[in-house]
């Protein structure tokens, strides 16, 4: 019988925090700009300039740490890791090994077995490096500084995790925890979430961890799930010929769903840490540490519970509200306006979602307010306008959050309520269709619908439904 | 009136009262490095245009009141490793011959705010590694005392020149003795301030933790009005201290009436010149005749600050000196294949001996396997170092040595042995490691006329201490004397 493998699996995550200015110099974190725009001694690597400590980077750092159950190292330091490439001005990274802010901490994922701790090993601050731009048509290199100093946190995680699916649900809740604490946007795809993989395979039962490798470059949820298959198959396959999996840093290409070797274990650099002596050490109070603690969020799995209590919104729905901190936002934003939980949470699941699959967009760029949505469903509510006029004006909502109020006045939407002129108009349609009319007298139901549609294509859509379908009964009863 | 021989705060005193106009004192400095430089080659850049543009726009602040302070007006003379915007700054080092910082370094802006006229960067060891200024990219500067002799260094041109008085003060640097050691050379005062005294915003840095600017004067009164103007607490700079007690000149007091002063035995033992050992005890003599209490003392350890100083300077500096890469500024080589040649090739090239000896060192010891041997055992070392001067602080107000075992060595004697060399800063060292204040006044010649300078060592924070006892110092010593200048190096030439 084949030999049975398992998989043990470790993640070091890279997020992107979200202050306004760097984390050693008062430079702007903003997205674009021209290269080297936001950019001052200190990130360029200028001889003489020193590095000052960016103090909300330290409160993110501790929210997440706090929301992940770490430890707090109340003397923490910051050490250089030397190495030479040009997206890195000192030629040394600020970072931090001997005294990371964060250790010993882990959170609960669900399993199809229950639920499981993945265990955090340790959380520390750093600085992103500048960008490379290599110029083919001029056989250069240039180099854009506006990332140098961004403030990123690489989260460490325990060799706990046995398959994609248990790393897909790690990310999501490392995800959902930071955005709900604001402390990064976490977009994988736009790389302010970076995900490296360990991965080694050991036979079922033993005891010692096979040789792992890492692998780089994974920039979706569904590329992480592809390069641990992609991984773990290469490595069965290695040991089941009887060869040896080599400890090396892999680059993974989701195009060709193969990874290759960057480099192994023996040519890895020498990185000749040592305490950053521009540095002071971070001191950091029980005090600090309370208010911090104090001023945290309410988090994704306390939001759950809350909805399902308060608003009396079913598992499902809530969870699919709770889990993006913007639908969430979206929902109670709008709820707070309109006292419609309900409704609110309808157009959320329904047409809200719809619109964001087929525009391929994430909950995170909805750009409409809450104050629009909730005129919208009082619109609705209130029988100014019916049902699909609402979800038209939805879509013109979803694209420019226009007011729907004054959108319905200007387009003439409103629903007619004027008894009269509709039972002119479905006369009209009568007298129009009496194929449709015998067919509704010899049982065919369909034929209503058909009349229906009729009568509002007469109207503009801009009728009652629940109007129409009466008087047009009635008539045709009477005819 | 002979310009030139007044000291900084006597020629502010003189432009305030409008007796000497700053155009006028920026031209007779001007015109005594013109006469001097080509002998001495105290500065690798002098900016005369410059200077005599901003000596009108200080005089029109001066005139209209805005400028008011003890140092308006007067000309200054800045080490090639602060940064100054506009103004090359090499730290005469081939890979930065062409560099021109885009910012001014803080200590430099708070002279600036006060008014002073920057006459050019002066020449030092490269990167500030060395103790005779010869390993500058940019040639040698000569002792004005003896221009067959070094200045010292690594602020070797700062010294220099305010001795040769081609300015009327001068900032320098100090990471293991630069400052001290060429003060002590060149028979100039200079002071090594409290580790986070003065910001190191825009100093090249070279140890990091031990980096430390100061002023260069040809008295204590100068050194204690310079000092006010460039202590600050600075954002910028993390290892800033905020302190409030930064008016040194308040303590410009001729009284040691009951100051505990200790000798240490270990400065006075083996190695020791005994031309510098008698004309250092004969001024720990003169201000025990001034009612100071001296007595001697074993401080101990002191055999430990040269490797414990050259295991973190060097492993610092390997670091700090890896942003020359040819990448952004600086030196980058004629031809190359590749990043790695480039970087390879541009740093053999642009870093001298010296600095090339001190990042292969310091690489070593940070790296993986050596860290603990080397790097951490010379941390530890530095802890001790700085508790055994806690514990003598209890007993003293001051410390009081020679800056160094010798007087300046002749050119050309110093570099072939490295050991050698490092040995001459044992008495400089262990205050850099404690980031203790330090001060060198000059206290006699040897019988070859060559200066000789008493190091005088404070408590952190206690700057005040040590200009009180050398201002009483000199109060007995006498006034300042420039050097008999070679009638050689007077026209200009050897």
């Amino acid at each position: 019988m084949a030999k049975q493998y398992e998989t043990v699996i470790g993640l070091e995550v890279h997020v992107e925090l979200a202050t306004k200015t760097k984390i050693f110099c008062s430079c702007s974190t903003a997205f674009g700009g021209a290269p080297n725009t936001h950019t001052c001694p200190v990130c360029t690597g200028m001889p003489g300039s020193l590095p000052v400590l960016n103090k909300q980077v330290v409160e993110y750092a501790m929210a997440v740490g706090l929301a992940t159950n770490c430890k707090i190292h109340q003397y923490s330091k910051f050490d250089r890791k030397n190495y030479f490439y040009p997206d890195n001005p000192q030629n040394y990274q600020i970072s931090q090994l001997y005294l990371p802010i964060c250790y010993e901490g882990g959170v609960e994922i669900d399993t199809p077995a229950g639920k499981k701790v993945i265990g955090i090993h340790e959380i520390h601050m750093e600085e992103d490096a500048g960008k490379l731009i290599h110029d083919e048509w001029e056989d250069c290199s240039l180099v854009d500084y506006n990332r140098s100093g961004v403030p990123l946190i690489e989260i460490v995680s325990e060799p706990d995790m046995r398959n994609a699916d248990e790393v897909i649900a790690y990310l999501d809740k490392l995800r959902l925890i930071i955005q709900y604490l604001g402390a990064s946007d976490c977009k994988l795809q736009e790389g302010s979430m970076r995900a490296d993989v360990n991965l080694s395979v050991r036979e079922v039962g033993a005891e010692k961890f096979g040789t792992r490798t890492e692998m780089k470059n994974l920039n979706s949820f569904k590329a992480v799930a592809r390069a641990i298959e992609g991984e773990r198959a290469r490595q069965i396959e290695l040991l089941e010929e009887g060869k040896q999996v080599i400890q090396e840093t892999r680059r993974w290409d989701d195009n060709k769903e193969y990874s290759y070797a960057m480099r192994s274990k023996e040519d890895a650099q020498d990185y000749r840490y040592f305490p950053d002596p521009d540095l002071v050490p971070i001191i950091i109070s029980d005090e600090w540490i309370q208010a911090v603690r104090d001023r945290q969020p309410e988090l994704r799995t306390e939001k759950l519970e809350r909805y399902k209590k308060e608003f009396d919104i079913p598992d499902y729905d809530a969870r699919i509200i709770t889990g993006s901190k913007k639908l969430a936002d979206l929902f109670e934003e709008t709820t707070a306006i309109c006292k419609k939980p309900k409704k609110v949470a309808n157009w959320i699941l329904g047409e809200t979602l719809r619109l964001l699959k087929e525009k391929d967009m994430e909950p995170e760029e909805l750009r409409f307010s809450a104050e629009n949505l909730a005129k919208l469903i009082n619109l609705t509510d209130a029988g100014t306008i019916n049902g699909s006029v609402a979800k038209e004006v939805f879509e013109v909502l979803f694209g420019e959050d226009i007011d729907p109020e004054q959108y319905v006045e200007e387009k003439g939407l409103k629903t007619v309520n004027d008894e009269g002129a509709l039972r002119t108009v479905i006369k009209d349609v009568l007298a129009n269709n009496p194929q449709s009319v015998s067919d509704y007298k010899g049982g065919k139901a369909k034929a209503l619908g058909f009349l229906v549609g009729q009568t509002m294509k007469a109207m503009k859509g801009k009728a009652d439904p629940g109007s129409v379908n009466r008087i047009l009964k009635e008539l045709l009863d009477e005819a | 009136m002979d310009i030139l021989s007044l000291t900084a705060t006597q020629l502010g005193s003189k432009i305030k009262a409008g007796e000497v106009s700053v155009t006028e004192a920026t031209e007779a400095a001007l015109a005594q490095i013109k006469k001097l430089e080509g002998t001495l080659n105290c500065y690798v850049t002098v900016d005369e245009e410059g200077a005599l543009r901003r000596a009108k726009e200080v005089q029109k602040l001066i005139d209209e009141g805005t400028l008011s302070g003890p140092l308006a007006g007067v000309p200054v003379a800045i080490k090639d490793n602060l940064c100054t915007e506009g103004m090359k700054t090499t730290c005469s080092s081939k890979i930065l011959y062409n560099f021109y910082p885009t910012y001014t370094a803080e200590a430099v802006k708070k002279l600036e705010e006060a008014g002073a006229v920057i006459l050019g960067k002066t020449n030092m060891d490269e990167f500030a590694m060395g103790s005779t200024t010869e390993t500058s990219a940019f040639g040698v500067t000569r002792n004005p005392w003896n221009t067959e002799h070094v200045p010292g260094g690594s602020s070797g041109g700062s010294c220099a020149a305010v001795a040769a008085e081609e300015c009327f003060y001068a900032l320098g640097s100090d990471t293991g003795g630069s400052i001290r050691q060429p003060s002590s050379f060149c028979g100039v005062t200079g002071i090594k301030p409290t580790y986070g005294t003065v910001s190191r915003y825009g100093l090249i840095a070279y140890g990091s933790s031990l980096d430390q600017i100061g002023p260069v004067a040809k008295d204590v009164t100068d050194c204690a009005a310079v000092l006010e103007v460039i202590s600050s607490h600075d954002k910028k700079d993390s290892t800033s201290v905020k302190r409030q007690d930064t008016d040194f000149t308040s303590a410009l007091v001729d009284d040691v009436r009951g100051m505990r002063i200790g000798l240490p035995r270990d400065y006075l033992g083996e190695g020791l010149d005994p031309e510098v050992k008698a004309e250092v005890l004969k001024a720990a003599e003169t201000l025990k005749e001034k009612g100071a209490i001296v007595e001697e003392f074993d401080l101990s350890l002191v055999e430990y600050a040269i490797p414990a100083y050259y295991v973190i300077a060097s492993a610092e500096a390997s670091s700090n000196l890896s942003r020359f890469d040819g990448v952004k500024y600086g030196y980058r080589t004629q031809e190359y294949e590749g990043l790695h040649n480039m970087y390879k090739k541009s740093r053999s090239e642009g870093f001298g001996a010296e600095v090339k000896r001190r990042i292969m060192l310091g690489s070593f010891v940070l790296s993986s396997g050596y860290y603990d041997a080397y790097y951490l055992k010379a941390l530890r070392t530095k802890a001790l170092i700085k508790q055994a001067f806690d514990r003598a602080f209890e007993k003293y107000d001051v410390i009081l040595g020679p800056a160094a075992p010798t007087t300046a060595p002749e050119l050309g004697k110093s570099l072939s042995d490295p050991l050698k060399m490092y040995l001459g800063d044992i008495y400089t060292i262990s205050v850099n490691l404690a980031g203790l204040p330090g001060m060198t006044v000059p206290c006699g010649t040897d019988s070859h006329g060559l200066p000789i300078g008493l190091q005088l060592i404070g408590d952190c924070f206690k700057e005040k201490n040590i200009i009180r006892a050398g201002y009483s110092y000199e109060q007995a010593r006498g006034a300042w004397k420039a050097p008999q200048l070679t009638e050689t190096a007077k026209k200009g030439g050897i």
